[in-house]
């Protein structure tokens, strides 16, 4: 039982922090949010250079042979950034699925998302799917030797500038049916894309897919859905544990700075213990974001699945007390949109709801059984 | 980054459950699935077995008994012990005492003192609460003054638990008034059985009898009790509760409570069904089970960390466990009460002849809601939630 970094964990999370503190300052953010592509292609070819695009690919396939932890601490630090570029959705969601993919698409694709050239998607939310990832109505139909893909999906993360969509899309069953539903790869031009801005400063998109020309990559495919999202919710945990330590670190230089009635308001122990409990909820949300990536490589798909939710849950928790206080504790400045604090808040927010808010999970935790069997 | 126990830990883990399945006595065993604290004799028995194994002062260095384990084992065994559900080690004697006199104490005293604790052939209780002197430990008033080859001691010491048990008291003085509060405190042992020692019961709201008053009259104490030196009491005090690293998570013992939980809402019906297919509550239980986990592997960093540089000084983190498992052992014991629901209204104790022979309740049902209303005491005791928020901000947080 090890919880520290290795050598090359280090090293490597040491020089992400050092580019990010570099390039990626809250002043140098706003200006990388006014390109036209809403976010830094500058950043991005930065990304590639660092070797971040390629890292949990295997060695093999062109990748740099990174397994989930290097991935996760990644995600950690893009999350004390608050970088808009679309990393999360290439390398986590779109590189999951294209790790699982045949050799040869592999061979051909896994070298050009290493170096910057191509980004990928994950199209999955339907109007009434909600959190579902089983709940499909986009068809997928053979058509000669390959297949069409129809159906709209929506909240699409960076869908407006990915290069390859990965889509769920039903060939069998009933629109909640576990079975029946294929993983598909789609290419930009076979689709159109209406980009827009979300709350938390990144980008998404509407996307309609009309006998759309598709790659399978996964017949039975949401085991492999299930699997690629068990990773992400890890990498999404340790984004949020990146944004909440940001938050009250922030907050806490905050109480020992700012005067009130003579004195500074970190000398209130009502807000004393505020920020302790800010503390408590931190150390227990680095706790789980451990638990997730042991979580995430069970092979069992049902623990896998308990597991995930159960850090969805706890990170959600968290994430809402974290931001909330944050922006309590500093009062009206954290209102604002110039100071960084907000941002944090919306984008543990926004981190929250992807793939099903605490709420969802733990619902979906209950039915079945928790965490802890019954003798 | 490994979060795995090693095979040769999960070989121990085998190790400590087949060894206290044999070796615990079954009437213990079943006294306390059904959440009830163990009796003397069960606490005594059970730790002699332990001792016999070389397994009851995991804490203590070989030297003195000590098993030498890693932090690692020492939860694996904690947690054993809590899942069986088996009586811990008396913690006055082997976490809290015993440390103590092996840090400060004399030779002489580690060789009268440290073999008997550990066999638990004398029963220690904590002297350090007083009627003043609560959360502010260091305003205690009770005073030991020197009169020749003797210390004598008058005042008072109250929540003084399983007092009525102790043949020995470990005790703060105050040995000098004239000093700052934390620097005129000694650090005093005590036998119960001294002429002006009076042990009066504290009846808790629950009905039972875990803690006590005891007050001194002109009680005469050999010098050579005073542990450590005249007036370095608070450094003892300090370390003793700096030691309560662990104690207070008890994840084992709630994971036991939870499957115990589990149990009884599949047996208790509510709108027509068993209470565990209400979302409702279902949903609640869940909530529970999730700060669990993370208390788990809470518990497990400060294991790894401990494991690489135990430095032995507090962190955030032990007040983190502290707060975060005493909430979560009174969230359990308030769902269990609820999941009785009317049934809960019942007082007393199935196993006392009679008490249920008109099949009352439940046999499952007695004592939850006593449960429930004890363990509020686990915010208050052990430096409260509130003064742990405290040490948080000024010692972690600079605030």
């Amino acid at each position: 039982m090890d919880f520290d970094l290795t050598e090359d964990q280090s090293l490597l999370v040491e020089s992400v922090r050092r580019m990010l503190a570099d390039q990626y300052g809250f002043e140098q953010r706003k200006t990388h949010m006014k390109s036209i592509e809403g976010w830094s292609t500058a950043m991005w070819a930065a990304y590639a250079e660092q070797g971040l695009l390629g890292l949990p690919f295997e060695e093999a396939d062109g990748g740099f042979g990174g397994g989930l932890t290097d991935t996760c601490l990644i995600a950690e630090q893009m999350g004390r950034a608050l970088t808009v570029e679309p990393w999360f959705t290439t390398v986590v969601l779109g590189g999951g699925f294209l790790r699982r993919a045949a050799t040869d698409l592999r061979a051909e694709l896994v070298p050009r998302v290493a170096d910057g050239s191509l980004k990928l998607a994950f199209a999955q939310v339907e109007r009434q799917s909600r959190y579902d990832l089983f709940d499909v109505t986009t068809t997928a139909k053979q058509d000669g030797d390959g297949w069409v893909v129809s159906g709209r999906k929506g909240m699409v993360l960076h869908g407006d500038t990915a290069d390859r969509m990965f889509v769920t899309a039903r060939h069998a069953g009933g629109q909640r049916d576990r079975g029946g539903i294929g993983v598909f790869m789609v290419e930009e031009r076979h689709c159109t894309a209406r980009g827009f801005r979300t709350v938390d400063g990144a980008r998404a998109a509407e996307v309609e897919f009309d006998r759309a020309p598709a790659v399978l990559i996964a017949e039975d495919g949401l085991p492999m859905v299930e699997a690629v999202v068990a990773e992400a919710i890890a990498a999404l945990a340790f984004e949020a544990v990146g944004c909440m330590e940001m938050a009250h670190a922030m907050t806490l230089d905050y109480m020992k700075t700012r005067q009130q009635f003579g004195k500074t308001i970190g000398s209130f122990q009502a807000l004393q213990h505020r920020a302790a409990d800010m503390l408590i909820a931190l150390e227990q949300a680095r706790s789980m974001s451990f638990y997730a990536v042991q979580a995430a490589s069970d092979s069992d798909a049902d623990e896998r699945r308990r597991g995930a939710a159960a850090v969805k849950v706890q990170i959600g928790r968290s994430g809402r007390l974290i931001g909330q206080q944050s922006i309590q504790l500093h009062g009206g400045i954290a209102m604002t949109m110039e100071y960084a604090c907000g941002h944090y808040f919306k984008r543990l927010t926004m981190n929250d709801s992807l793939f099903g808010g605490a709420d969802h999970h733990i619902r979906a935790l209950a039915d079945e059984g928790g965490l802890v069997q019954a003798a | 980054m490994d979060l795995n126990f090693s095979a040769a830990d999960l070989a121990f883990r085998g190790e400590v459950r087949a060894f206290i399945d044999g070796a615990l006595p079954a009437a213990t065993r079943a006294w306390m699935v059904k959440g009830k604290s163990p009796t003397k004799p069960m606490v005594v028995e059970w730790q002699k077995i332990l001792n016999a194994k070389g397994w009851a002062v995991p804490e203590w260095p070989v030297e003195w008994g000590g098993p030498g384990w890693s932090a690692a084992r020492k939860y694996i065994f904690r947690e054993e012990l809590q899942m069986a559900p088996a009586p811990s080690p008396l913690g006055f004697n082997v976490n809290m005492c015993g440390p103590v006199i092996i840090q400060y104490g004399t030779q002489a005293q580690k060789e009268r003192f440290l073999p008997r604790m550990a066999n638990l052939d004398d029963w220690w209780c904590q002297g350090f609460s007083e009627p003043g002197a609560g959360s502010d430990l260091a305003g205690l008033k009770c005073r030991a003054v020197r009169d020749g080859d003797e210390w004598v001691i008058n005042g008072q010491k109250t929540w003084t638990t399983l007092a009525q048990h102790a043949d020995w008291i470990f005790l703060l003085c105050r040995t000098d008034p004239a000093a700052k509060k934390q620097e005129g405190i000694s650090f005093i042992l005590c036998p119960m059985n001294l002429p002006g020692m009076t042990v009066r019961p504290i009846i808790t709201i629950e009905g039972g009898h875990e803690v006590n008053e005891v007050f001194f009259d002109d009680v005469r104490v050999p010098a050579d009790l005073l542990v450590g030196e005249e007036n370095k009491g608070w450094d003892c005090a300090k370390f003793l509760l700096g030691n309560e690293r662990f104690g207070q998570a008890r994840v084992g013992a709630s994971r036991e409570r939870i499957r115990r939980l589990k149990i009884i809402a599949r047996e208790s019906m509510d709108g027509g069904e068993p209470l565990i297919q209400d979302p409702d509550f279902r949903r609640q239980m869940t909530e529970i089970e999730v700060e669990l986990k993370a208390l788990e592997m809470t518990v497990m960093r400060v294991i790894a960390a401990d494991m690489k540089r135990s430095d032995g000084k507090p962190n955030p983190t032990t007040s983190v466990l502290k707060i975060k498992g005493t909430e979560i052992q009174q969230g359990v014991s308030e769902l269990l009460m609820k999941a009785a629901g009317p049934y809960a209204w019942v007082d007393g104790d199935p196993d006392e002849e009679g008490s249920n022979e008109w099949d009352l309740a439940p046999d499952w049902a007695f004592g939850l809601a006593g449960t429930y209303f004890n363990w509020r005491k686990q915010s208050i005791y052990g430096g409260s939630n509130e003064i742990q928020r405290n040490i948080m901000a000024k010692a972690f947080l600079g605030l």
